[in-house]
């Protein structure tokens, strides 16, 4: 883990205290969404890009596109045959304004999925600029050669320097430098690259800015990380995923049905002294068919990836966005996704014989010059809690600042001939005793408590006239995040098990996991833990999201069904794993989920709402088709509308739009809420299940007035 | 006591009669199709046929089973009813010509039992009992061996292992039909129905005229003719016959025999998936549009439209008056909403709309409760298309318990539903524009009565497509057109479906199963139920709207 901050237990803890991370992304506060109240949403969706996309729109008439969707295919036949019959009969207005209904149908479908290829055409563009052609500095051997980037190959040496745009994937192999990625994460703050551990990975088209590193190159000339997410946002790499394919077989079927309804229709009505001309045959069929999902269909996934993009996170395949709508069981690492990446000063606890303060006092002495966030969370309780104003550093002339060293495994003062040590308990028992002073009885017994509690003991200890001795404990808790059990809450309703991973004891686990509403927690990981839970929970027929950004990570990551790599990882983390999350921001994986669930939510919503539509189209068109034969058909004719003619001209006119005005909602998906599936699925029914049965009658029937008002066109 | 109350609490009694079996029979059928042992008689069955019932068949195996099966039964019917005229007991009828003895031989092998023949008029005792009653039984355990397959399917996993279509072939006609079926009989004969091997008696009418009636064994055959959910009577008026049918009660123990497996398969399914609450709401399913046709048949029945029906009360065209309206509309809805046919009364009497709810209940596929077998099949398959548009709407990959509904199995359930609207269209269409078709109808546009005419052929195909049986009469089927094409309908409106619910079966039976959370859809709630109900009758209700537009709704809407 990258953690900067690796809490190991009660002991270890003063090698974090002294620890400066360089940049821990994941502590901040989750960007776009706040835990709690933040639900995945879109990007705004402006009618402008309407216009823009038109052009694509009439590109993707090409029949050899159109075939990939099985339902505006037929589509496209009726507009052109009906296009034929209106030209063989020119008099005719009906068949004129059937058959530009019918095209307008087919490029609506056609700008939906434009408008939503648009917005990741945009994002592409900017990747674009930073993939200037660069020159490498080849190393050969000892000597250095200049090539271009794209002669690179895999495991070739470069060297980068303060200025150079780094020119291709790889890990650095010596040095260490701070890079400007603001190119592929938009995150303006450099991060530190450095040679071993897991931070050495750097990404083609960034740029190096202040010192030199020697890059080993790990990928190919266009097939980097940059030209992978190009094709991504572009959708060019964009396969159906499974689901998407058995969504369109059903639609394909459905159409068939149709089909066979419509096409056998002619026979029965022929003898029934009602022979239909094939326009409105044609009308009836495109009425049918479920238009409204297979137009947007395609629409739905390309800006459910784009959702993800959004939140700068790059699922590599279509299919990892899915399986994260199933996901059942979450890993979540500890540090930086249920707490706050430092623990926090909570209490200061005093040996018999002291007074809190006097402990509040040394403590806060002792962590003046300790700029770690365990350090400044000790002077800002002793000021909220004990009144002590922060005394600064300055103000102590004589003060003799003792840093921390791995050695000594304390930090302190000396100041007025008065000593303060704060540290791991062993080593200021032993700095006391050695300096023949005494170790308060209960000093033990107090770090004891902590420790089980789950927090970290931090010993204060004072030499002062008085002589050496331990004055009490700072209490350091880890702090779950705010929203957090709430969120976790809001995942078990969904039916997610989280599982916290952490390389704690197992007692302060479970006291976090408590603490923060975990389902499970899993104790002193390691990578080969993980991996075997990760198998365990598969063997049950689960689906497990985790997220991981070290070398050691990749193998867990590449078989959990979503895995998401951390962008601050390695390269054989982001091989590994399904998704990047270019913020390094674990938390994600909890919004990674929502949008696989309302990715498949909007396909379903879509797809009953257009299936429910069919029975309005009905109600006009069939009295419409056959009330001259049959008299008694025309009281089917429930909505009065005006003539046969206009019935069915605003059935079309209604299946048209109905498209363009769902591509937001298509767009930016159905609103979703984390509850249980039966709350879900009744909310759902009753929108698009019983709007879409209702919805048509109404437009249907406003049409018809509108129509009804133009002169002459009965 | 008003016609209505009689027909109410008619109903009220069955509907007692079906709860109180529902659990017995149901536990019962899943012990029979879980049980590791085999009778005595089984195994000399097993021996004489040369079967390992103890082998386990993936699906490619028990279709072969089940299309062995039926191409040597359909071959020895079409042979028997070719050879009638040179056996003994044949009562004296000649032999039956080619197509009609091939649209007998696929009507009573694919459970159909459409009838272009009539019984006492055609059909000798060999051919009525070895032949017709026999396929009576084994065609119904078909079915129900291809159901519990396809419920091992869900109830199995990680292994492509359906059971052994022999045994449960065996099982389902041993243990299961043929008990039952024996029970039924002896009731029917108690209660006044004809069992004997008497001949052809010539009796004189009131009037003065003379009229032939013939025996035979006639209860037996009724027993199993309902239980199996087959129809095909022994005299061409099928349940209306007194010989078949005595009286009231009768009337309404046929119907309970006709609905008693159909339903409690049910139980037998939730048993075998270890869920009895998801069988329940299956059984919530099919009893809310049973109850609904039911209701909607009396409603339409009992109203007085037109003048003739004011006078008599209620619309008595075609019905027996020993059973009255009320039991007969109950009886002609459960006969179409199962894939019976058996009919007490005279469908093409009916009142247009009463015609419509009929030939809509067939549409629906049969599965409300459908046939003994085939109506659980066909429901599992609608359940799949259902659970497939409302689980992604819950944000899931759909799965059915526990199985995830992904490419191949909406492709199977796809399929499953094209072939009976193909068939049942297709064939219609054809029927309307030859003119050697158009001739077999009797109620023609010249009449005045063209929707009733359309109405006919296309409950002719309805009928066939379905594996119904029953008639709407009106409409000579007995020409070579309508016995191909019915035969053909007929056939592949059995053997296909089997074909892609056995294949979806194996696809089940090797997933691995999903664990339920709280994020799953919960398909055992009424919540389920309800959008099961309305994805049946919305998916079946566009399919056919405008062929019921012109046929019945048109007639009625006059």
């Amino acid at each position: 883990m990258t953690a900067p901050v690796k809490p190991e237990g009660p002991g270890s803890m003063a090698s974090s205290s002294t620890a400066t991370p360089t940049r821990a992304p994941h502590q901040d506060v989750p960007s776009g969404h706040q835990p709690g109240d933040g639900r995945v949403g879109g990007g705004l969706f402006d009618p402008k890009q309407l216009i823009k996309s038109f052009p694509d729109a009439i590109r993707k008439l090409d029949p050899r596109v159109m075939v990939k969707s099985p339902v505006m295919f037929v589509v496209e036949v009726g507009s052109v045959l009906t296009t034929v019959f209106a030209v063989t009969k020119p008099s005719d207005w009906f068949g004129w304004a059937i058959a530009a209904w019918l095209w307008l149908t087919v490029i609506f479908a056609n700008l939906a999925e434009a408008v939503a290829e648009g917005r990741g055409k945009a994002q592409a563009d900017t990747l674009r600029k930073a993939k200037t052609d660069t020159v490498a500095r080849r190393l050969n051997g000892e000597a250095e050669e200049q090539v271009p980037g794209t002669e690179l190959r895999i495991g070739d040496l470069v060297v980068c320097e303060a200025g150079d745009i780094i020119p291709g994937d790889g890990d650095v192999v010596e040095g260490v430098a701070s890079v400007d990625e603001s190119a592929i994460t938009g995150e303006s703050a450099p991060v530190i690259r450095e040679s071993g551990g897991d931070r050495c990975a750097v990404t083609g088209g960034t740029k190096v800015l202040s010192d030199r590193i020697v890059i080993k190159i790990t990928t190919k000339p266009g097939e980097t990380f940059i030209d992978r997410m190009i094709n991504l946002v572009e959708g060019a790499a964009r396969q159906k995923t499974p689901n998407e394919i058995a969504l369109n077989i059903l639609l394909a079927s459905l159409t068939i049905v149709f089909l066979l309804a419509v096409v056998t229709l002619q026979p029965f009505a022929i003898y029934a002294g009602a022979e239909q001309p094939m326009i409105v045959l044609l009308a009836l069929l495109v009425c049918l068919i479920p238009t409204t999902i297979g137009a947007l269909l395609s629409a739905i996934g390309i800006a459910g990836m784009d959702r993800l993009v959004q939140r700068n996170v790059l699922a590599m395949s279509g299919r990892a966005v899915e399986a994260a709508g199933d996901v059942s069981t979450l890993l979540l690492d500890k540090t930086g996704t249920i707490t706050l990446g430092n623990r926090q000063a909570a209490e200061f606890v005093p040996v018999r014989g002291t007074t809190e303060a006097e402990v509040a006092d040394a403590a806060q002495l002792s962590s003046l010059a300790d700029e770690t966030p365990e350090g400044r969370s000790i002077v800002v309780l002793a000021k909220e809690k004990y009144g002590l104003r922060e005394r600064h550093q300055g103000e102590l002339v004589d003060a003799e600042w003792v840093p921390f060293t791995a050695q000594t495994r304390m930090s302190g003062v000396d100041v007025d001939g008065r000593k303060v040590r704060k540290g791991a308990s062993g080593s200021v028992i032993a700095w006391v005793q050695e300096r023949g002073g005494e170790v308060a009885e209960d000093a033990q017994q107090l770090t004891d408590v902590i420790s089980q509690a789950g927090g970290t003991p931090l010993l204060v200890a004072l030499e002062d006239e008085r002589g050496p001795r331990v004055l009490g404990v700072i209490h350091l808790k880890d702090v779950v995040k705010e929203g957090m059990r709430e969120r976790f809450v809001e995942l078990r309703k969904m039916g997610i098990k989280t599982v916290m991973i952490t390389g704690d004891n197992p007692l302060t686990a479970k006291a976090i996991a408590d603490e923060a509403g975990v389902d499970d927690f899993l104790a002193e990981a390691t990578p080969e833990d993980k991996m075997a839970l990760i198998k365990r929970e598969q063997a049950g027929g689960k689906l497990v999201a985790m997220t991981g950004d070290g070398t050691n990570d990749a193998p867990a990551l590449a078989q959990a069904d979503v895995g998401v790599a951390m962008n601050t990882g390695t390269s054989a983390a982001k091989e590994a794993g399904n998704m990047v999350d270019l913020d390094s921001n674990p938390t994600k994986l909890i919004e990674i989920v929502e949008i696989g669930k309302q990715l498949l939510i909007t396909r379903g919503a879509l797809t009953t709402f257009s299936i429910a539509n069919d029975v309005a189209k009905y109600f006009a068109i069939i009295p419409a088709m056959f009330a001259v034969a049959y008299p008694g058909l025309d009281s089917l004719n429930i909505m009065r509308l005006s003539s046969p003619n206009s019935a069915i001209l605003s059935a079309i006119i209604f299946n048209a739009l109905i498209i363009v005005a769902l591509v937001p909602l298509a767009l930016r998906g159905v609103q979703y809420r984390p509850v249980s599936a039966d709350k879900m699925l009744r909310r759902n029914l009753a929108v698009y299940g019983l709007g879409g049965l209702i919805a048509p009658f109404i437009g249907i029937k406003l049409i018809d007035l509108l129509i009804s008002l133009i002169p002459g066109l009965h | 006591m008003s016609p209505i109350l009689a027909g109410v609490l008619q109903l009220i009694a069955l509907i007692a009669a079906l709860a109180l079996a529902y659990r017995p029979l149901g536990d019962y059928m899943a012990a029979v199709y879980s049980s590791p042992k085999h009778l005595r008689i089984e195994k000399v069955i097993y021996r004489c046929i040369g079967a390992n019932a103890d082998a386990e068949m993936r699906w490619p195996a028990y279709l072969r089973g089940v299309l062995a099966f039926s191409v040597v039964g359909v071959l020895f019917l079409y042979l028997l009813q070719r050879l009638q005229g040179g056996m003994p007991l044949s009562l004296g009828f000649a032999s039956i010509s080619p197509d009609q003895a091939f649209n007998t031989a696929a009507s009573f092998v694919s459970n159909t039992n459409w009838q272009s023949y009539s019984g006492e008029q055609a059909m000798g005792h060999v051919v009525q009992t070895a032949g017709l009653a026999v396929q009576n039984f084994v065609s119904a355990a078909t079915g129900m061996a291809v159901a519990i397959a396809l419920v091992r399917g869900f109830a199995r996993s990680r292994t492509g292992d359906l059971g052994n279509f022999w045994a449960d072939l065996v099982r389902g006609t041993v243990r299961v039909l043929i008990p039952i079926a024996v029970i039924g009989a002896v009731v029917l004969v108690a209660c006044g129905a004809v069992q004997n091997f008497s001949g052809i008696h010539e009796v004189g009418q009131f009037m003065g005229g003379h009229q032939q009636t013939n025996g035979g064994a006639i209860a037996s055959q009724e027993a199993i003719k309902e239980l199996g959910t087959n129809g095909g009577g022994y005299f061409n008026a099928n349940s209306s016959h007194p010989f078949e049918n005595p009286n009231a009660f009768t009337n309404l123990f046929e119907i309970f025999l006709i609905l008693v497996i159909p339903f409690a398969l049910t139980r037998t399914f939730g048993k075998l998936v270890g869920n009895v609450k998801q069988g329940y709401a299956i059984l919530a399913t099919m009893g809310v549009i049973w109850l609904g046709f039911v209701a909607l048949m009396m409603w339409t029945e009992f109203a007085h439209g037109g003048p003739a029906l004011q006078a008599a009360g209620a619309a008595m065209e075609g019905k027996e008056t020993r059973f009255g309206v009320g039991s007969s509309a109950i009886f002609s809805v459960s006969t179409t909403l199962t894939s019976t046919g058996a009919v007490d009364s005279f469908h093409s009497s009916f009142t247009a709309f009463g015609g419509g709810i009929q030939l809509l209940g067939m549409m629906l596929g049969e599965l409300a409760p459908g046939g003994v077998g085939s109506g659980l099949y066909g429901m599992l398959v609608m359940a799949i298309i259902a659970v497939f548009i409302a689980g992604l709407m819950v944000g899931r990959t759909p799965e059915y318990l526990g199985k995830k509904i992904g490419t191949r199995e909406i492709k199977l359930a796809a399929c499953y539903i094209l072939i009976t609207p193909t068939l049942v269209l297709g064939f219609a269409a054809a029927s309307m524009v030859l003119p050697d078709a158009l001739g077999s109808m009797l109620n023609t546009k010249a009449l005045g009565a063209g929707a009733h005419g359309f109405s006919e052929v296309l409950y002719a195909f309805t009928s066939g497509g379905n594996n119904n049986g029953s008639a709407f009469a009106g409409l000579n089927a007995n020409t070579p057109w309508y016995n191909t094409t019915i035969g053909l309908a007929m056939l592949l409106g059995r053997f296909l479906p089997m074909v892609f619910v056995l294949a979806l079966a194996g696809s089940l039976a090797e997933q691995q199963p999903v664990p339920e959370t709280a994020g799953t859809l919960r398909t055992e709630k009424p919540l389920f139920a309800g959008l099961l109900v309305g994805t049946i009758l919305i998916i079946t209700g566009l399919t056919y709207f405008p062929a019921l537009a012109l046929g019945p709704l048109a007639e009625g809407l006059s």
